[in-house]
C-alpha cells in the first residue's frame, strides 16, 4: 500500500528554497531551524540561515511578541543570503502566522499546526476571525492544515512522559513532515538527538518517534501530493561544515592561539548576541583556553588587561551596550600599549534597543568612541566563515603592534550559518611573538620598527618597571607631565596606528575595475550586496564589488578604487555612518543606502538600488 | 586549632634588603603622608617574604594610595579608577607562579571599584589587597568617601554627610575573604607583620590600613596612635590570647551571648579566664563578625591584626585543576581536531 501511495506523489526539482520555521519561543524553532540546516548542509546544498527571536526567553504563549523564527535558504547553486522571501512558512500557531505572513511569497507554501487555532490563541494572535477560513489567505497561498499536536500526542500515547513533555515534542514532528516534503535525511538528527538526551532516554525516544511520525505523515497523508527536491550544490571539493560566526570567531581565536603559541584569556560578560562566543570558549579547556566569567564588562576587559600585561592572547566579547562600559579600560590599553582584541557583536541601539536584532552602527563607537586622542584599529567580519580569519587578523595586528584591536561582528553573521570549507591547518601562517627578555638597553617605550614598544611580562629577571594610564615619556616609559612630550607621544600613538596599514592587502575589486557604479560594503551586508550585485549583473547591469574589511587604517588603495568610479553606493545597517568616515577621511561622497530595522538588508533593496542608479543605461 | 595557611610562591636564597625594593622615582605624596609608613614597612618587610623580585608585580588603581606602584622596584601597573582588583585578577589568573599585591584607597576599592573586590573576595584570587584607608578623597582634595563616618562636613558634604559608612573588614567577611586583617600606618612593627602575614596567605588577603592624611583628613585616627590615647582605643587580637587592652593591661573582653562585654581586670570578681580568646582560625564567621562591628560600638576599643584567616581552594587551583581533567580526558586539543570535529562532510 505504501509503496502505491509513494509512487503517485511528485517529486518537483527546485534550485532553490527558502524556509522559514515560526512558533512561539518556547516551540523550539530555533532548535527545528538549526537542525534542518545542518542536515541540509551535510546534504550538500549550499545554505544561509537567519535566526530571529524575541529577547524573552519565554514570553507568554500565544503572543504576537513571542514569536521566535529561523530561516533557512537552500540551494543547488552558490548562494550568499538566507533569502529574502520565504517560499515556505511553517506556523506552529496564529501569532507565527500573523507575523510572518507579510514575508511569504505570494503563492507561496504554508503549513500550519491547526491545533493551536483556537479561540485562545486567535484572541492572542488578535484575529478576529480564524485565518484559515479566510478565502483571500486559501486563494492566495497553498495552505496545509496539519494537526500537529493531535497527531504527535497519538503517536507518544505509549511514551512514559508527561503530556506536557509530549507536547514538546511537536516540533520534532515538524521537522520531519519538512524533511519528507523535501526529500531529507533523518538519520543525522536522529544521531543528534541521541547524543543530546541520550542520557534521558525517554525524551530521545520520544522526539526520534515524533520525527519518524512527521516524515511518515507526509508519505502516507493525502494531503502532501508533491515533493520536493533540491540537489547538491557544485560547490569546490573539501572537506566542509556548517558553521555560524561566533563559533567561528571562538575557532580563529584558538587558532591564533596555537600558531602564536599564546594561551587565551578571555575576560567577558554574558550579553546577547555575544555569549555564544565565552560558551564556546570555556569548552575548549584542552587547549588551556582560560575564560574569566567577569563580576561586570568592565572587569571583563580589564581583567583581560592584566592577562595581556601577563603575556596571554587576552580577548573580550560585548556587544554595544558592553563596549560603552569597557571604554575607559580600552584608554588604558592604548596607553600602555598592550595587546588585546576586544570582539563587538552589534546589535540594535542605543542603549538596550534590540538585543536580539542586528546592526552596523557602532562603528562611529569603535572609531571615534573613547576619551583623549585615542586610535585603536577597527576591523570588521564580512560573513559566518570570514569570523574565523578575522579572528585571526585581529590578533596578528595586536600582537605586533602592541595594540589594543577592534573586531566588529553583528547579530546576523554571529547567529546566521553557512557551509565553510574548512582550510588546512598547516596552511595558516604561524604569529610570530616574542617577549622581551634581554636586559642590555631595555626601556618600556622604546620602539622597534613597527614602532611597537617591547613586550617585557611580569616574571623577566632584571626588566622590573613600572606602566599605567598616566601619560608616558618616550622611551623611558616615566610619568610625565611635559607638553612636548605628550604631543609626541599623541601623534606617536596615532602613527603607529596607522603604520598598520603597510599590512594590509590592497582592496580587489570584482568585475570591471572603472566605472560607472561600485557597490561598497563592510562587514555583514557582504552576502545581500554579493547577491544583488550577481543578479543585476545577470540583468546585464554593469556593476562593480568591494568589500572592507579594515575600517581604521583604510586599505591604502581606498581612494584610488573609489575613485574610479562615477558613483558608489554604500549600503550600511546605520544612518550612513562610514558614509560619513568617508567624506572626512577622503573627501570622497558616495550614495548611501541605509535601513535601521535590525534586520539584515534583502538584497533586493540593494538590487533596486543598483538599478535605479543605472536608469536605463546598465552602466554601459 | 592551629592551622598554618601557606603560599608555596617560589622562593629563594637570594638575600635582598629594603633598598632593593625601592624605584629611581621621586615619591610624591604630601609630606607627612601616612603612605610614606605604609611604603617603608613594605620595602622593610618584602626582604624576608622570600619571592624573587621580578615575580612580584604591584597593582593599584587611582588615588593617592595608588601612586604606590610607581616607587617599589617591582613590576608595576597604575591602572584605572577601582579596577586594580579586576586587573590583578586577570594577571594572577593568566600567570599563577606571580605574587600579586593590589596597594588601593577608601574610594578605589570601596566605592567606583566596590564590585570588584567583593567578587575577587568571592572568587578567592589569591591577591594581596592593601587598603589605605584614611576616610577621605585625597587627590580630589578632600570630599567625604565610603568610609567616612556619618555627618562629615567635606567640600561636597558642607552640612556633613548623610551617608553611612561601610565597614571594610565586615564587607571582606561578608564576601567570604579568606585572610582579613587591619593594621595602622603609626605601628610599624605591627604592620610589617601584618604585611607578612598576607604575603604567607593562599587565596584574598584583605588588609586594611588606617592611614593618616595629614592635608585633608588629619588626625583620623589620633585616638589609635597617639602615645597617651592608643592603649585604651585599640585592642590587639592576637591567636590564642585573650582580648586584652587598657594603659595598665587592665581591660579584657568577653563574651555574654553575642554581646562584647569590657570588664574591669583589677576587679577580683573578673578573671582572664573568663575573656574571649582570640581563635584566628575559626570555622565560623561569627566571632569576626563580633570583632568587625566594634568600630560601630560606641565605648569598644578598635580591633588590630587578624580577624580571621580560613583555608579554601584558590580560583587558580579550582582553573588549573579543570584544565587538567579536561585535557587529561579529552586530550591535548589540537587545530586540525578541533575544525575538523563532527559534522563535516567531504565534497569530492
Amino acid at each position: 500500500m505504501r509503496e502505491e501511495k509513494i509512487a503517485e506523489k511528485e517529486l518537483q526539482n527546485l534550485k532553490e528554497v527558502t524556509i522559514r520555521f515560526a512558533g512561539d519561543s518556547g516551540d523550539g524553532m530555533q532548535l527545528t531551524g538549526s537542525q534542518f540546516s545542518d542536515t541540509t548542509a551535510l546534504f550538500g546544498n549550499d545554505l544561509g540561515t537567519l535566526p530571529d527571536y524575541p529577547a524573552e526567553i519565554r514570553a507568554p504563549a500565544g503572543t504576537l511578541y513571542g514569536v521566535s523564527g529561523f530561516q533557512v535558504h537552500f540551494s543547488s547553486a552558490d548562494i550568499y543570503t538566507p533569502g529574502d522571501t520565504p517560499d515556505v512558512l511553517v506556523a506552529m500557531n496564529p501569532a507565527a502566522l500573523k507575523i510572518n505572513l507579510k514575508d511569504l511569497k505570494l503563492g507561496g507554501t504554508i503549513i500550519v499546526n491547526t491545533d493551536s487555532f483556537d479561540s485562545k490563541n486567535l484572541a492572542l494572535a488578535k484575529y478576529e476571525s480564524n485565518p484559515l477560513e479566510d478565502e483571500a489567505l486559501l486563494s492566495n497561498y497553498k495552505v496545509y492544515p496539519v494537526a500537529i499536536t493531535t497527531l504527535n500526542a497519538t503517536a507518544l500515547k505509549e511514551s512514559p512522559l508527561s503530556n506536557k513533555d509530549i507536547n514538546r515534542c511537536k516540533n520534532f514532528f515538524a521537522l520531519g513532515l519538512m524533511y519528507w516534503i523535501f526529500n531529507r535525511p533523518i538519520e543525522p538528527t536522529i544521531k543528534w538527538i541521541y547524543e543530546k538526551f541520550g542520557k534521558k532516554l525517554d525524551i530521545a525516544q520520544a522526539n526520534e518517534k515524533a520525527l519518524k511520525t512527521g516524515y511518515y505523515y507526509g508519505e502516507t497523508t493525502e494531503t502532501f501530493t508533491t515533493r520536493y527536491s533540491v540537489e547538491p550544490a557544485q560547490l569546490p571539493k573539501g572537506v566542509y561544515r556548517n558553521i555560524a560566526g561566533n563559533e567561528a570567531i571562538a575557532l580563529g581565536f584558538v587558532a591564533a592561539s596555537l600558531k602564536s603559541g599564546l594561551p587565551i584569556f578571555l575576560g567577558s560578560y554574558p550579553i546577547t548576541p555575544a555569549t555564544d562566543i565565552l560558551q564556546y570558549l570555556a569548552s575548549y579547556k584542552n587547549f588551556g583556553v582560560k575564560t574569566f566569567q567577569a563580576e561586570d564588562e568592565i572587569a571583563g576587559i580589564t581583567s583581560a588587561i592584566g592577562a595581556s600585561y601577563g603575556g596571554s592572547l587576552a580577548l573580550t566579547t560585548t556587544s554595544g551596550p558592553g563596549m560603552a562600559l569597557k571604554t575607559e579600560a580600552m584608554g588604558l590599553a592604548v596607553m600602555t600599549e598592550l595587546p588585546l582584541v576586544i570582539i563587538n557583536i552589534q546589535r540594535g541601539g542605543p542603549s538596550t534597543g534590540l538585543p536580539t536584532k542586528t546592526e552596523q552602527a557602532d562603528l562611529f563607537q569603535a572609531i571615534y568612541g573613547r576619551n583623549g586622542e585615542c586610535p585603536i584599529p577597527v576591523i570588521a567580519a564580512s560573513t559566518p566563515s570570514d569570523c574565523f580569519f578575522t579572528a585571526i587578523e585581529a590578533s596578528k595586528i595586536a600582537l605586533k603592534y602592541m595594540t589594543p584591536v577592534i573586531l566588529l561582528s553583528d547579530g546576523y553573521i554571529a547567529n546566521g550559518s553557512e557551509p565553510w570549507r574548512l582550510p588546512d591547518p598547516d596552511s595558516i601562517p604561524e604569529i610570530p611573538v616574542s617577549y622581551r627578555t634581554e636586559v642590555e638597553g631595555f626601556y618600556p617605550y622604546l620602539r622597534d620598527e613597527n614602532l611597537a614598544r617591547p613586550w617585557a611580562v611580569p616574571g623577566t629577571p632584571g626588566l622590573e618597571h613600572r606602566i599605567g594610564g598616566l601619560e608616558k615619556a618616550n622611551i623611558n616609559g616615566n610619568v610625565s607631565y611635559d607638553p612636548d612630550n605628550h604631543e609626541f607621544m599623541v601623534r606617536l600613538r596615532a602613527a603607529k596606528v596607522q603604520k598598520i596599514q603597510q599590512d594590509i592587502p590592497d582592496l580587489e575589486i570584482s568585475y570591471e575595475q572603472e566605472g560607472e557604479l561600485l557597490v561598497l560594503g563592510w562587514g555583514g551586508t557582504y552576502g545581500a550586496i554579493t547577491e544583488a550585485v550577481v543578479k543585476a549583473r545577470a540583468e546585464g547591469h554593469k556593476v562593480s564589488q568591494v568589500h572592507l574589511k579594515h575600517l581604521f587604517p583604510f586599505p591604502k588603495n581606498l581612494a584610488n578604487v573609489l575613485n574610479s568610479f562615477k558613483n558608489v553606493l554604500l549600503p550600511e545597517l546605520n544612518l550612513g555612518q562610514l558614509a560619513k568616515v568617508l567624506r572626512s577621511e577622503l573627501f570622497i561622497d558616495t550614495i548611501s543606502l541605509t535601513k535601521i530595522k535590525g534586520l539584515p538588508f534583502k538584497s533586493s533593496e540593494i538590487q533596486n538600488k543598483i538599478v535605479e542608479i543605472l536608469g536605463g543605461n546598465n552602466g554601459n | 586549632m592551629e592551622t598554618k595557611i601557606e603560599n608555596k610562591i617560589e622562593t629563594n636564597e637570594i638575600k635582598y634588603t629594603s633598598k632593593d625594593f625601592s624605584s629611581d622615582q621621586d615619591v610624591r605624596w604630601c609630606p607627612g603622608c601616612g603612605d610614606y609608613s605604609v611604603l617603608a614597612q613594605v620595602q622593610r618587610t618584602f626582604p624576608d617574604i622570600g619571592i624573587k623580585k621580578e615575580n612580584m608585580v604591584w597593582i593599584s588603581g587611582i588615588g593617592c594610595s595608588s601612586r604606590f606602584p610607581y616607587y617599589m622596584n617591582t613590576y608595576g601597573f597604575h591602572t584605572i579608577h577601582g579596577r586594580a582588583t579586576a586587573i590583578a585578577t586577570g594577571l594572577k589568573l593568566s600567570r599563577p607562579e606571580l605574587s600579586v599585591w593590589v596597594a588601593t584607597g577608601d574610594g578605589d576599592l570601596l566605592s567606583i571599584g566596590g564590585n570588584h573586590f567583593i567578587h575577587t573576595c568571592r572568587k578567592n584570587v589569591d591577591l594581596k589587597l592593601l587598603l589605605f584607608n584614611n576616610k577621605i578623597y585625597g587627590l580630589t582634595k578632600g570630599q567625604y568617601s565610603p568610609t567616612s563616618e556619618k555627618g562629615k562636613i567635606t567640600k561636597t558634604s558642607p552640612y556633613g554627610s548623610v551617608d553611612y559608612p561601610f565597614n571594610p573588614p565586615l564587607l571582606a567577611l561578608g564576601s567570604e575573604a579568606t585572610f582579613i586583617a587591619r593594621s595602622l600606618d603609626r605601628d610599624p612593627k605591627h604592620l610589617q607583620e601584618m604585611i607578612k602575614r598576607a604575603a604567607d596567605h593562599k587565596g584574598t588577603a584583605f588588609l586594611e590600613i588606617y592611614q593618616n592624611c595629614n592635608i585633608f583628613n588629619d588626625g583620623a585616627f589620633e585616638l589609635l596612635t597617639d602615645k597617651e590615647t592608643k592603649a585604651d582605643n585599640v585592642v590587639v587580637m592576637t591567636h590564642g590570647k585573650p582580648l586584652i587592652f587598657g594603659k595598665n593591661n587592665d581591660k579584657g573582653i568577653k563574651l555574654d551571648g553575642f554581646r562584647p562585654v569590657i570588664v574591669d581586670l583589677n576587679d577580683p570578681n573578673n578573671s582572664v579566664n573568663d575573656l574571649w580568646v582570640h581563635d584566628e582560625f575559626d570555622s565560623s564567621p561569627v566571632r569576626a563578625s563580633i570583632l568587625s562591628h566594634f568600630t560601630d560600638m560606641p565605648g569598644m576599643p578598635t580591633p588590630i591584626g587578624i580577624f580571621r584567616q580560613i583555608s579554601k581552594p584558590t580560583y587558580n587551583e579550582g582553573l588549573k585543576k579543570q584544565i587538567e581533567l579536561v585535557t587529561e580526558k579529552k586530550g591535548k586539543g589540537t587545530l586540525k581536531s578541533l575544525l575538523y570535529s563532527d559534522g563535516t562532510w567531504e565534497v569530492n
